[in-house]
């Protein structure tokens, strides 16, 4: 690859190269605080669709050990979402150490905060909102957990906004480097925001897992106690590697919901869902 | 007809609240059971029963008293359908 971009995010380390340098400067730019890795543990290659879509209508097409056969070729314009996408990838589905769970993670007082749901719950937001008002970001895509301790370990990667959220975490956190508004992509518009100093400096700092949330946008209010046998079926469906894990994933994942009480929240807008779960954390 | 589970060590077992998580090794398949399934297939993993004999003994050792024929062997033929118990 012409271009190359390392870097080690929690413990995963990932090398992504690129047939173009705008995708390798704007990921370098974002991720200019974090680590490289000493060996990566995934590879990303975004490649032109055709040796000519280098120039003409650029066109990239995501390739690693893991790949979507059905995924569309995504304009040049969008190369860091390509980027970014890769990368989830290759971990969602070639991730061994850790059980993955798609879900958002916060930390306090060396204890994290998991939150899931489906996309538009509001992960991401609620992540960047807790995080300005001094939680410790880890994540807002993946929990790792890892089998042998049951810790939780941060992957703060670039946050990736969607649509409305890009307003609301802006919000919060006026002061946050962001990357390109990426308009109209597969996903609507997306725009990157680099995680907090606090979030990258400690990205080697796991934490026990404290409370499982199912968050839910646009209801009115309620909290509802999840049973560890729901947990247990939520997470399954949320985990990307829980079948592949076999034993191990099982061992991880009863362990999680045995040990970490659970709740649905649903919330109308921000502010309800930070009282909310500032208020279930108060209860711990 | 008799009946019959894997050996223990062909299972990992977590109980959950009222229900049971449950690892099938040999598939690499999880399952979430409900009682009696986990009672059957602890009875089952013993020794091979038929229905007659395996509803005695459910109702001796688990306290199972309302259990009754019928609904033991629609729990049957569901773990059957499940492929944690086989026809011995």
């Amino acid at each position: 690859m012409r271009h190359v971009f390392s870097v080690r995010i929690g413990p995963i380390g990932f090398r992504v190269g690129s047939d173009w340098r705008a995708p390798i400067d704007a990921l370098g730019e974002l991720y200019r605080y974090y680590p490289s890795p000493n060996l990566p543990d995934f590879t990303v290659r975004l490649e032109a669709t055709h040796w000519w879509r280098r120039w003409l209508r650029p066109s990239i097409r995501i390739a690693g050990d893991y790949t979507l056969p059905e995924a569309a070729p995504l304009p040049l314009a969008q190369g860091l979402l390509a980027a970014e996408m890769a990368m989830n990838l290759q971990l969602a589905l070639g991730g061994r150490r850790f059980l993955l769970l798609h879900a958002s993670c916060v930390e306090r007082d060396g204890r994290a905060l998991l939150m899931t749901g489906e996309s538009g719950a509001g992960k991401s937001t609620l992540a960047t909102m807790l995080a300005a008002r001094g939680w410790r970001f880890m994540s807002d895509e993946f929990a790792l957990i890892e089998p042998e301790t049951g810790l939780v370990h941060p992957f703060p990667r670039l946050i990736s906004l969607k649509n409305a959220a890009i307003a609301a975490a802006i919000a919060a956190r006026p002061d946050a480097k962001l990357g390109p508004l990426l308009a109209g992509t597969p996903k609507g518009d997306i725009r990157h925001m680099v995680p907090d100093a606090l979030a990258v400096g400690a990205m080697d700092e796991p934490a026990l897992p404290a409370l499982l949330l199912y968050p839910r946008y646009g209801f009115a209010t309620e909290v509802r106690g999840v049973l560890p046998s729901e947990s247990f079926v939520r997470l399954t469906q949320a985990s990307t590697n829980y079948v592949a894990l076999g034993e191990t994933g099982f061992g991880a994942l009863t362990r999680l919901v045995r040990e970490t009480p659970a709740h649905a929240v649903d919330y109308p807008d921000g502010a309800a869902a930070i009282e909310q779960v500032e208020a279930l954390w108060r209860t711990l | 007809m008799r009946y019959r589970a894997p050996a223990p060590e062909a299972l990992l077992t977590a109980g959950l609240d009222t229900l049971t998580a449950v690892f099938h090794r040999p598939s690499g398949i999880t399952h979430l059971l409900a009682s009696p399934a986990p009672e059957i297939l602890a009875l089952l993993a013993e020794e091979a029963l038929d229905a007659d004999d395996l509803l005695a003994r459910l109702a001796a050792r688990f306290d199972l008293a309302d259990a009754n024929r019928e609904a033991l062997v629609a729990r049957l033929d569901e773990l059957v359908a499940a492929g944690l118990v086989e026809p011995a």
